[in-house]
């Protein structure tokens, strides 16, 4: 089955990196397929960023998302500007502390959207005491709502994708985000 | 050991290229390539290689050829502003029987256009874009894996025939990460040196349009390389218009002739098909997923895979031209391949195209509308 | 009288011979002071390459037998830098013009200059465009005459010893023609020093620039040539109105440096185990 994923936020937040953790871990140690594609350029520079994900367990041709299955907002502008296209009844995780709710509520209902909020930033701050793993801890809370990609496959991506001697800071921000929903 | 990861396309290049003995690099930055120059940068020195950032594109392909000469692989990457300044040394390099590796992550154009969007708007600039008449070799990517696949490729097409072959990759494929399998056997074709100094030695002659073996600078068989007409022995020899005539023909011939072993197409339900979208690069992600739909809804539909968009491979599509009735040309530019498919079809097929451009991939229901329209 | 052989006929490829440079061309002075400098070195000839763009100049390479690039016009440079850092054991020499370093290819002269790459560059300057029938060149004097400045040219020339050695060359001299030892002397030096050498030959272009500018004889040419010629350490005591005109011969510059090849060829030793690849194509991978 074909899952499109879009994570978006503003830059800096670690967007990408999720993005690329997510493939990753599908691809590389759950065996199965998946293509990463970002923003670039003028839509990169400041203001939103976005990464898309296709996962997939048979080959993927078209590798481009457009209508996601699920959307996860790091904050409020990148929610607005990339949550139309959200399928009927597809999962929307949202950072809560970075969005207007009230905004959003009739979208919510009227597609049947079902929401999820994972505290990312306030929990890589306060709970793990750094608030560049929020990106991190919003991967623990995508895995427990959606299962895209496995606990320990998330894991591994992890271990492959961070600095060397934030391993440990990293795995716990993983589950943190897990233990949120 | 096989090695899997997972990378950009712009880095399974580089990778490619390290693999294929590349060990020289010159460059000047440029969206949507740049990721190209950047992981050379790093793993050059790490392989015993020289990567050196030029000051502009026309230097950059001017270096490769020295080093070529200095007995290197060697390889630039650039995008549409950069292939245009490129395009006076890559002739050199096509009369010179020079082997380079000439990578172009295609982008937005004319001009300046869209650094950051994808296009397939280069690729009869590929075949046409030095003046003269010469016959490239030209590769086009679908996926990180062929990217990779390709870049080898082109480093043996380019040694094999002493010729600059051209990568012609798109941003679609130059940035978005997918899995890469680096196999542990894969085959490298080494450049041949000629085999003494006895003075007998003609760089440029090649009996049969084969390619004659090549000496680096420095191996002791002084030879002289000029972008002016030459005889056998690299002489100039400008004002003969026989001289002219043989070492054009002969340049053209060393690629035409050996269509057979450079052309690569692959087909996919062919053989029931009414209708056979022919595309190249990354539009084939895309015809394979209208494929799938219209195969569910009893359309019979097939797909031929352009990996060698020069030489064009003609036979190939001769052949789909009987068999099919309609011909799909799905292309992110407002038609250049198509003109080549009609060109071969000759008749036999109708062939449409779709052209797109603004940058994004055709999606698949573009081509499936068009596929439906068709069978009306 | 017996006839006597030029001593550097050895260096040249004799199935070439003749060359097509006009009578009284300034190219056969400067190849036998290429050579000259050259036998004053420990280099050994069958060591060096050449690399040259478009123009009379540029035809030198062709002459002499060794490795030689005949490259496109104003490129040298660009190629020289990949057969350079190709391959540092060659010795490469560029034999460029005042059109083909300093107007077509001035971006790359700057620049190779910058990066002090080790080429030893031989600018033979005769101010005009020869190969095309003589338009002016961005060397031209102010008020010289060419097919393309009927009028004379009312544009300032380069500097290129002074332009060169602002841009990061180790060794730079001005000589002229009528200097054939100071200018193989020169020669010697730049081959010796191991960066970027910029050897200015100011020469006669009697065929174009002489018919054009009133000099039609080779000898007129030369002697003009010599007249204005003003040491440099003389001309540091002249003010400006007195060097008009005038063709400042010398040594510029002579500061060796770190350069491109070698900076390049460390970085690979700190990096990697194996030592910089060299003519890597031809090794067959298992």
């Amino acid at each position: 089955m074909r899952t499109e994923v879009r994570i978006a936020g503003f830059g800096g937040q670690g967007v990408i990196m999720a993005g690329i953790i997510i493939g990753k871990a599908a691809s590389l140690f759950d065996n199965i397929n998946a293509v990463q594609t970002q923003s670039y350029g003028p839509e990169a520079r400041g203001g939103a960023s976005r990464t898309e994900i296709v996962v997939s367990d048979e080959e993927i041709d078209y590798p481009k998302v457009t209508s996601p299955d699920i959307l996860v907002a790091m904050s409020h502008e990148a929610l607005i500007k990339y949550m139309g296209d959200l399928k009927d009844e597809g999962i929307l995780i949202i950072d809560p502390d970075m969005i207007v709710e009230e905004e959003i509520v009739d979208f919510v209902e009227e597609h049947k959207i079902k929401l999820y909020r994972a505290p990312a930033t306030k929990t890589a701050t306060e709970d793990v005491g750094l608030r560049i793993v929020a990106n991190i801890v919003m991967i623990g809370a995508i895995v427990k709502v959606t299962e895209v990609v496995s606990v320990d496959a998330a894991k591994q991506a992890i271990l492959d994708s961070v600095p060397k001697g934030t391993e440990d800071k990293n795995i716990q921000a993983f589950e943190a985000g897990y233990a949120l929903i | 050991m096989v090695e899997v990861r997972f990378v950009q396309g712009n880095e399974a290049c580089a990778l490619g290229a390290i693999a294929a003995n590349c060990r020289f690099f010159a460059g000047y930055p440029i969206t949507p390539s740049t990721e190209i120059a950047e992981q050379m940068s790093i793993l050059l020195p790490k392989y015993g290689g020289s990567f050196v950032q030029m000051e502009d594109e026309i230097a950059s392909a001017g270096a490769i050829i020295g080093a070529s000469w200095s007995g290197m692989k060697a390889m630039t990457a650039t995008s549409g502003p950069g292939i245009s300044l490129m395009q006076e040394n890559i002739g050199y390099g096509f009369i010179t029987e020079t082997p380079i590796v000439i990578i172009n992550v295609q982008r937005g154009s004319p001009s300046t256009g869209q650094p950051t969007m994808s296009a397939q708007a280069d690729m009869m600039q590929a075949r046409w874009g030095s003046h003269g008449d010469y016959e490239p070799i030209a590769l086009a990517p679908s996926s990180v894996q062929e990217f990779f696949d390709f870049t080898i490729k082109a480093f043996n097409l380019a040694e094999k025939y002493r010729v600059p072959v051209t990568v012609l990759a798109d941003e679609v494929v130059g940035h978005m990460r997918e899995k890469l399998v680096i196999p542990d056997d894969i085959e490298i074709v080494a450049r041949k040196r000629p085999e003494k100094v006895d003075g007998q030695y003609l760089p440029f002659d090649a009996p049969e349009c084969g390619t004659t073996p090549m000496p680096a600078f420095g191996d002791g068989f002084n030879i002289h390389v000029t972008g002016l007409t030459h005889d056998e022995r690299g002489y100039p020899d400008t004002n003969d218009p026989e001289s002219h005539t043989k070492l054009v023909e002969r340049l053209c011939n060393k690629v035409l002739m050996n269509r057979k072993d450079i052309c690569s197409v692959k087909k996919e339900l062919c053989d029931d098909a009414d209708i056979v979208i022919v595309s190249c690069g990354s539009p084939y992600r895309s015809v394979g997923a209208a494929i799938k739909k219209a195969r569910e809804e009893g359309i019979k539909v097939g797909s031929l895979k352009i990996d060698t968009p020069w030489p064009f491979p003609e036979e190939e599509i001769r052949e789909i031209a009987k068999t099919a009735e309609d011909i799909i040309v799905p292309e992110m530019n407002l038609g250049q391949m198509v003109h080549e498919v009609e060109r071969v079809a000759a008749g036999e097929a109708n062939v449409h195209l779709i052209g797109k451009i603004g940058g994004i991939l055709h999606k698949p229901e573009e081509i499936l509308a068009k596929i439906k329209e068709i069978k009306g | 009288m017996a006839k006597q052989e030029n001593p550097y006929k050895k260096y040249l490829r004799e199935d070439r011979l003749p060359h097509i440079f006009c009578p009284g061309c300034g190219n056969g002075i400067v190849m036998n002071t290429f050579f000259k400098g050259l036998e004053g070195t420990d280099i050994d000839f069958d060591n060096i390459a050449m690399v040259s763009g478009i123009g009379c100049s540029s035809r030198v390479p062709g002459y002499v037998k060794c490795d030689s690039l005949h490259t496109t016009h104003g490129r040298a440079l660009s190629f020289a830098t990949g057969l350079k850092v190709g391959n540092p054991d060659l010795d490469v020499v560029v034999f460029t013009g005042d059109g083909d370093a300093a107007s077509i290819g001035g971006n790359h002269l700057i620049h190779a200059a910058r990066r002090n790459i080790n080429l030893t560059v031989i600018c033979i300057n005769n101010n005009i465009y020869g190969m095309t029938g003589g338009q002016i060149s961005p060397t031209s004097p102010k008020g010289s005459f060419g097919t393309t400045a009927p009028y004379g040219s009312r544009d300032l020339p380069f500097d290129l010893a002074e332009l060169v050695s602002a841009a990061g060359a180790s060794y730079v001299a001005r000589w002229t023609t009528t200097h054939p030892i100071q200018l193989s002397k020169a020669i010697q030096k730049g081959l010796e020093n191991e960066g970027f050498s910029f050897i200015e030959v100011v020469s006669q272009c009697p065929t174009y620039f002489g018919r054009k500018n009133k000099m039609k004889t080779p000898l007129s040419m030369h002697q003009y040539i010599k007249e204005n010629s003003i040491n440099k350490r003389r001309a540091e005591k002249m003010d400006e109105s007195e060097l008009e005109g005038k063709i400042i011969v010398g040594e510029f510059t002579n500061k060796p440096h770190k350069e491109l090849s070698a900076n390049i060829k460390e970085l690979v030793e700190e990096n990697s185990n194996k030592g910089l690849a060299i003519k890597s194509a031809f090794e067959e991978l298992d």
